[in-house]
């Protein structure tokens, strides 16, 4: 047998729970180090918080419809744009990919536990309580451009405490990716999802730290002499790169490893020559952490066939190295995942097309922003990059929605009906696309970035509200899907162990996986170990 | 259910190890991106005709930095000690070598105290400089890392000391982690202390 038990504890019985029983449940997820819940807590709060970051962006984008009719002062602007970026940066996409990781990884991996895991509970609560602290500074008239000096500081001392929980979190999960597997998962045989979490929790080790030092230095600077650092209106200059490209390739790596993962579920085949899918999960992680850490100008400009070796060295060099390598490791995983499902008949369901759509997104992100840092092109200081930012977070939000749909079952026992979800994948897709694209053209048309008040030829109302719209779109999408998940997740019908008809460990325990995940440590002789003892189709 | 061979439960796999390898790689990121910056700013300052990085009057002291380097070293011995005593089950080396480490890295704390202390800078009021608060930033930065350090070894001592002696993982990881520490103040100690 495969399991300890059928049901995990805590799932549902129809039992009306006493209140001191209900008490000891709420303490048991204050203090919980069962590595599911710690990544549910943290897909549900970030799902949350998503919420009301969209509703931030769809104000900022009614802002810009009118450059001329203005509902917030310059200094309110600058506070709401930092909560925009930073909010769905560091308190939306990274913890709500990492949730998802938490919750699966170990599962996948064969893993009675997460490694480390009261390490990654209180990443979570630090996490939590930096980002309630960084909504009450900005609420108080703090964060960049803020006037009040306390919640100026507040709001910096916040993003060191929740990066530092993002960073706890990603540090459990690199450890057990790299010591917890079932016996016989040698590193060749781990699933690429779990591949690409390695990936990206180790580019989050390299990020985020650098990021801690520009906001420690920031921070003491404001706190006492303000004369290096420039004060409030500067903060975004310093650690701006935090949540900008590449540095949030890193944040998206799981999404291709998501995508390689359901198409071969779907198509019921193995991946073709998963060798290289892992190296084009790894280029992307390894040259978008390096281009963050080293800060390399990466501009291209001039005709570059005319450049001596010197400036091939310092130019074209970096330039191809930290916006080139990221797009062809993309590309590698989306060509490869194409041909697996040109082999096969792949099902069409919610997990595959949310999957695909995210990566997709992603992808054209990375193109944009390789466009962005060819000089010539002069998109630097335009909105160009917000649309380039804004494909990547949105195109990795649809991927996580996707993961939420297929791994809902291991989680909550109980499945989301994939009529329903099929339709919100499509809405969310447009709304991406509404969001992003317009900027994209507005950045070619000089818009400037992060400005309410401009004046370019062109359709300049039409460009913003079809951003504004995107973002409405946005949150009518995750709303919807989050009201679908509860009550799917708590009424909808039982899951049963294997819905998908899945390749990997996960789905060899029942769902909800109970506590230790698995009654039997398994040995694996293969990177589909689940595959292998299905009838044979043609594979 | 499919079910799939059962195997004997899997040897561990130095999580421990793993683990406090991965924070010396955060910890590394952290201190080389406050060292760039650092750099970065000194450039700036010095681009600039007759301009200097460390303000008039600032005599950022040698001699203590020197020391706590060398202490390093010492720390490096004690801390490889304490695995080889680990591993021949010899508690009372063990012990020893860890308290050593303990120690020398409170010593360290103190001489970067004492340099705080001697070099008095301002980082408020008209004499205060970027220098001055980049100082502070950087080596009180290296200063939390140190005092995680002492933490480590006096968990890993009452670890040992209470008779988990088998765990002697958790001895090399100690181990690892001041190695770090040494090889970071290193650069600290080039770039900060002596090339200021």
């Amino acid at each position: 047998m495969t399991t300890i038990d059928t049901h995990a504890t805590g799932a549902s019985t129809g039992v009306t729970a006493s209140p001191s029983a209900r008490t000891v449940s709420i303490g048991d997820w204050f203090t919980t180090t069962d590595h599911k819940r710690i990544g549910r807590l943290f897909i549900a709060v970030s799902l949350v918080a998503l919420l009301g970051v969209v509703v931030i962006a769809a104000l900022l984008g009614v802002e810009r419809i009118d450059a001329e009719a203005a509902m917030f002062d310059i200094n309110s602007m600058a506070q709401l744009f930092a909560l925009y970026r930073f909010g769905l940066t560091f308190v939306v996409l990274v913890p709500l990919l990492l949730g998802i990781a938490v919750a699966i990884v170990p599962l996948q991996l064969g893993a009675r536990a997460l490694t480390f895991p009261r390490l990654a509970a209180a990443g979570f609560w630090t996490w939590l309580i930096g980002a309630v602290l960084v909504v009450i500074s900005i609420a108080s008239n703090g964060g960049p451009g803020g006037g009040n000096p306390r919640f100026v500081g507040l709001f910096l001392v916040s993003h060191i405490v929740l990066l530092l929980g993002l960073a706890a979190a990603a540090g459990s999960l690199a450890t057990t990716v790299l010591t917890t597997r079932a016996p016989g998962m040698n590193m060749r045989r781990v699933p690429v999802f779990s591949w690409s979490v390695l990936v990206g929790a180790l580019g989050l080790l390299l990020v985020l730290p650098a990021v801690l030092g520009a906001l420690i230095y920031t921070y003491l600077d404001y706190r006492y002499g303000r004369i290096g650092f420039g004060g409030n209106q500067a903060i975004n200059g310093w650690i701006g790169f935090g949540f900008s490209q590449p540095a949030s390739f890193v944040y998206v790596v799981p999404v291709f490893g998501f995508a390689a993962e359901v198409i071969a579920v779907a198509s019921g085949r193995k991946l073709p020559m998963r060798g290289v899918i892992f190296t084009g999960v790894g280029l992307v992680g390894l040259s978008a952490a390096l281009g963050a850490v080293l800060q390399q100008p990466a501009d291209l400009s001039r005709d570059v066939s005319h450049l001596s070796v010197g400036r091939w060295l310092s130019e074209v060099l970096p330039y191809a190295l930290f916006n080139l390598l990221p797009v062809l490791g993309g590309f590698i995983v989306i060509a490869l995942g194409a041909v697996a499902m040109r082999g096969g008949r792949p099902r069409i369901t919610a997990p595959l097309v949310f999957g695909l759509l995210g990566a997709l997104m992603v992808f054209v992100g990375m193109l944009a922003s390789a466009l962005y840092y060819v000089g010539d092109a002069q998109l630097g200081g335009t909105v160009f990059e917000e649309g380039v930012w804004l494909y990547i977070v949105y195109g990795a939000v649809l991927s996580a929605l996707g993961a939420v749909t297929y791994w809902g079952p291991k989680l909550w026992g109980r499945s989301l009906p994939d009529r329903q979800v099929l339709p919100l994948a499509a809405l969310g897709f447009i709304a991406t696309v509404l969001a992003s694209l317009p900027y994209l053209v507005a950045g070619f048309a000089k818009q400037p970035a992060a400005a309410s008040e401009f004046d370019y030829s062109g359709p300049q109302n039409l460009w913003n509200g079809l951003s504004a719209a995107g973002h409405v779109l946005m949150f009518v999408t995750v709303l919807a899907f989050v009201g679908l998940a509860v009550r799917s997740f708590t009424k909808g019908a039982d899951a049963g162990d294997d819905p998908w008809d899945g390749h990997t460990l996960e789905w060899a325990t029942s769902s909800p996986a109970p506590y230790a995940n698995f009654a039997d440590v398994h040995t694996v002789a293969s990177a589909e170990p689940l595959l292998d003892l299905k009838p044979r189709k043609d594979r | 259910m499919l079910s799939l061979p059962p195997a004997a439960a899997p040897a561990p796999r130095r999580q421990m190890f793993v683990g406090t390898a991965l924070g010396c790689v955060a910890a590394g990121s952290l201190i080389g991106a406050m060292l760039a910056l650092w750099m970065r700013f000194r450039t700036e300052a010095l681009d600039v005709t007759d301009g200097r990085w460390v303000p008039k009057g600032v005599d950022v002291p040698l001699v203590p930095a020197n020391t706590m380097l060398l202490a390093f070293v010492l720390i490096g011995v004690f801390a490889q000690w304490g695995v080889y005593a680990a591993r021949r089950d010899a508690r009372s080396h063990t012990a020893m070598a860890l308290g050593l480490v303990g120690l020398i890295g409170v010593a360290i704390v103190n001489a970067q105290a004492y340099i705080y202390a001697r070099m008095e800078l301002p980082i408020t009021g008209d004499d205060a400089t970027a220098f001055n608060a980049m100082f502070y930033a950087i080596t009180g930065t290296f200063v939390l890392l140190l005092i995680i350090g002492i933490g480590f070894s006096a968990i890993t001592a009452f670890r040992y000391m209470g008779g988990r002696t088998t765990d002697r993982e958790i001895v090399s990881a100690h181990a690892l982690y001041w190695y770090f520490l040494g090889a970071l103040f290193f650069a600290l100690w080039l770039v900060v202390y002596v090339t200021k």
